[in-house]
């Protein structure tokens, strides 16, 4: 019975609205640490957009190489763009003062930003910029409000502004066609970039994706063992419990 | 409690049975804790191969590199010294390398080294791990009136020649190692050869 | 000195009472043949015990105790130490669990009375056991000097300066700098490494000493000794070993398997056991949008909360523990056993179990929430901390005055 209240009082307030700071809604990045091919190409726009200003300090080249398939040489002349080894920290050469300077705010690193943010709110920020005249660099953000950054990927996604538009919010049941309705503080594309916005979507998913692996490297590993560990402790239990069972005919 | 007779020979096999998978298991939960202790990626990485041009060292002079926290002498030998090894052999403890382990395979000959002229030496003693000094000149020494060159130990009197032939006298008893090493062009490679690439 | 024997463990035992000791707890120690599920989690809480000095060991071994260091030693330790992964997930998956089966051992002997005499010291060896570990637990958190490492040693630490006059300086004691530092760091690293364990390791020799002295409790709260064999052994004892030896075993498996399904598939506990700001480096300057404790001291911090007053807040935590201290006292039942008690007991005992639930909860979400939606956390908060103290203070009354269902002689159960 005790077994049975507990069990309720953990879930029930598992439902409760998890309440906290900002109530912004986060699009679900559905994170998928098997697929290499998108592993590989958000190493690669890592490398190419975001690595000048944010390093990944905790995470070594030559373990990215191998966790996503990449041969070592093609490593080292595509995606490391220093004279550091295979073997090296992912650092950059930004000093932290002047980032501070040039930034307002030292852009930190992100080994691990997918472990504090969570993917979600990674994948929702960088598609959530818009333009803010007010802001140093021109934009603002809607996950992260005033942040220090710059769109980095402007190009790619195009110019996004914050206004008034019109959004799908159903269906007629009847005639199946969409109800849109006027909004306030929607994003919507201004401007396309080089990139539609399926692809770029495509893009930020998979920086996404290999920002979460470059979080827990050994997440994949970890789940595999899970499996064979919980098999061994099921097949250890059998002669365990018989054993049990073959002493307690003593008792009464 | 009744205990029957008849059980003993069950209980004994599943004891053994518990005992033997519960080893297993215990087994397993240690692999973890022991392997833990062999070298992490930082020191891996930090063993990574050394890169060092040779191209500006002068004939008779000696650069120190670093690898694995070792000192590495790479030295450019002239002719004469070269020509003068084969008579030191019969003061030498191994004159012809027969202790394999100080040497890889290109090494073992009386340069000791790929190239004739040049010589790649861990700079560690063979007796305690001191750092031998290099002592080019051929000229009488305090420690060797027929000094031919090469290397003196200051810490227990270890002499080698300038192949890293340890010399009969000394404490040491081996020669100095050979690093594995390669060229590719002018720039030496310590930490790589056919095995190690 | 015993007969001399011509065997190896005759010449120990001649110099070293090996064989008797392990009679005495063991292969002679009986124990009640009733013994349910309630009474696993003492030996669960011993492995854990082991796993928390085995994996903390090998952490010390490549962790870095300074400010400038510990952070990045942990993602040393995570991804360039060849299973040092594993390792650290076992320390902090294993704290979690260590609470689960400590938690659920008080549970038992609030359930059969075993804190009643003559087993009161056993009670308060435990309490001091229980305060230590979150002493130890708490110093542990703030060594991987993350975000809330930080700000969770800057409040509870804080809380020492609401003790009137000695409070500021009290706490720069603490600190041992003005402010959280790598000193703080430091000094707690020493005291979770060493000094604590020793002392926890001490208590709990002394805990189960203090029990074998007495002999166990069993769910019916019967005493076993009353009712001997000819040769004065208890009618409803059996040897711990080879019966609970083998009979624990099967409680271990099972407990292993829930343990290692959370540490391999959810070793952050969705945010509940490594809180996701603590992936983020210590920043005096930066304060977290939501400073929460680890969930097993939730039930205490949410007391701290429900007292507007600084002072009285850190008054009234510290009597929810100590109150725990005199629980022996409190229960004026004849009856041990909650099976035999009245419904006062019958009640109040399991909602004192949600209530705790509840106030564990609580201690992990903002103070601004909703409980269930419905009601505000403040609110749920203030009822729960008055319920809380309402069942110690009152208990002396309804334990003497409810109508007890008559204690049978012999156990019930067993197998």
């Amino acid at each position: 019975m005790k077994k049975l209240f507990a069990l309720i009082a953990a879930v029930v307030p598992a439902l409760a609205v998890a309440a906290g700071g900002s109530n912004i809604h986060l699009d679900e990045h559905k994170t998928d640490l098997h697929d290499k091919a998108s592993l590989q190409r958000g190493a690669q726009v890592y490398m190419n957009y975001c690595m000048g200003c944010h390093s990944l300090e905790h995470s070594r080249y030559n373990r990215v190489a191998k966790d996503l398939d990449i041969p070592e040489e093609l490593m080292m002349e595509n995606l490391v763009f220093t004279d550091q080894k295979i073997g090296s920290l992912m650092t950059n050469a930004m000093r932290p003062e002047d980032g501070k300077v040039w930034f307002g705010a030292t852009p930190p690193d992100l080994t691990l930003v997918a472990r504090v943010r969570r993917p979600d709110w990674v994948y929702t920020y960088l598609r959530s910029f818009y333009e803010d005249p007010s802001r140093p660099w021109g934009v603002n953000n809607v996950v992260f409000k005033d942040v220090g950054m710059p769109h980095v990927l402007a190009d790619l996604q195009g110019r996004q502004v914050k206004g008034t538009a019109h959004v799908a919010v159903g269906y007629d049941t009847l005639t199946g066609q969409e109800i849109t309705e006027e909004q306030e503080g929607v994003l919507y594309l201004a401007e396309e970039g080089t990139l539609s916005p399926k692809e770029y979507d495509r893009l930020v998913f998979d920086l996404v994706n290999f920002l979460t692996y470059v979080a827990e490297p050994i997440a994949v590993e970890r789940q595999r063992l899970g499996w064979w560990v919980l098999l061994f402790l099921a097949i250890f239990f059998v002669p365990v419990y018989m054993l049990n069972k073959e002493f307690w005919r003593d008792v009464k | 409690m009744c205990q029957d007779g008849v059980n003993k020979s069950r209980r004994t096999l599943l004891v053994g049975a518990t005992a033997a998978v519960g080893a297993v298991g215990a087994g397993f939960v240690a692999v973890p804790f022991v392997k833990s202790w062999n070298p992490s990626e930082k020191a891996k990485a930090a063993g990574a191969p050394a890169k060092v041009d040779v191209s500006k060292i002068e004939p008779g002079a000696m650069l120190t590199a670093e690898w694995r926290g070792k000192p590495v002498y790479i030295a450019r030998r002239t002719e004469e010294t070269l020509a003068l090894l084969p008579s030191l052999n019969s003061r030498l403890k191994d004159p012809e390398n027969s202790n394999k382990a100080q040497q890889p395979a290109y090494a073992d000959n009386i340069n000791r080294s790929r190239k004739a002229d040049l010589i790649v030496l861990e700079g560690v003693c063979t007796h305690l791990g001191c750092a031998p000094k290099y002592f080019a000149e051929v000229k009488p020494e305090p420690f060797d009136a027929d000094w031919k060159g090469g290397f003196y130990c200051p810490c227990h009197g270890s002499r080698f020649d300038l192949s890293g032939r340890v010399y009969n006298g000394s404490p040491a008893a081996d020669n100095l190692i050979v690093p594995p090493y390669s060229f590719d062009g002018d720039t030496l490679i310590i930490g790589v050869d056919e095995e190690n690439a | 000195m015993s007969k001399q024997q011509n065997t190896l463990m005759g010449w120990i035992d001649d110099r070293l009472p090996v064989t008797q000791t392990y009679e005495k707890h063991m292969s002679k120690y009986y124990a009640p043949k009733n013994f349910n599920f309630w009474y696993f989690f003492g030996v669960i809480s011993m492995l854990m015990l082991v796993n928390q000095i085995l994996s903390g060991i090998w952490l010390t071994m490549n962790f870095t105790p300074s400010a400038e260091a510990a952070f990045a030693s942990v993602e040393y330790i995570m991804r360039d130490v060849e299973w040092g992964w594993l390792i650290r997930y076992l320390h902090s998956t294993g704290a979690t669990f260590f609470f689960v089966a400590v938690y659920l051992h008080m549970m038992r002997a609030l359930l059969y009375g075993s804190y009643q005499k003559p087993r009161e010291l056993i009670w308060i060896f435990g309490m001091l056991i229980y305060l230590l570990l979150m002493a130890e637990a708490f110093m542990g958190y703030v060594l991987p000097w993350g975000q809330m490492s930080y700000w969770g040693a800057q409040v509870i630490i804080s809380l020492f300066g609401a003790i009137p006059v000695i409070g500021d300086d009290l706490t720069t004691w603490i600190r041992g700098d003005f402010l959280i530092s790598g000193a703080t760091l430091n000094r707690f690293f020493a005291l979770h490494v060493i000094a604590l364990p020793l002392v926890i390791v001490g208590l709990v020799v002394l805990h189960l000493l203090a029990l074998h002295e007495v002999g166990s409790n069993n769910p019916d709260g019967v005493d076993i000794k009353k009712h001997t064999d000819e040769n004065g052994k208890p009618l409803d004892g059996i040897p711990f070993h080879p019966y609970y030896t083998v009979h624990d075993m099967v409680g271990i498996v099972v407990f292993l398997m829930v343990f290692c399904s959370v540490m391999f598939f959810f070793p952050e506990g969705n945010g509940f056991m490594l809180e996701y700001p603590n992936f983020e480096p210590a920043n005096g300057l930066k304060t977290p949008e939501h400073i929460a404790p680890v969930w097993y001291f939730g039930a205490f911090y949410t007391i701290l909360r429900a007292v507007p007053d600084k002072l009285l807040g850190v008054v009234a935590m510290g009597a929810a523990i100590a109150i725990l201290f005199v629980l022996p006292w409190l229960d004026k039942s004849p009856v041990k056993s909650w099976r035999y008690k009245g419904l006062a007991s019958k009640i109040l005992l399991p909602v004192f179990g949600i209530v705790f639930l509840i106030l564990t909860w609580l201690g992990t979400q903002p103070a601004s929430g909703h409980f269930l939606g419905l009601f505000s956390n403040g609110t749920v908060a203030v009822v729960s901390t008055i319920f809380y103290f309402a069942f110690f203070l009152t208990m002396p009354i309804w334990t003497r005055m409810e109508k007890t269902k008559p204690v049978p002689e012999r156990v019930t159960g067993g197998h």
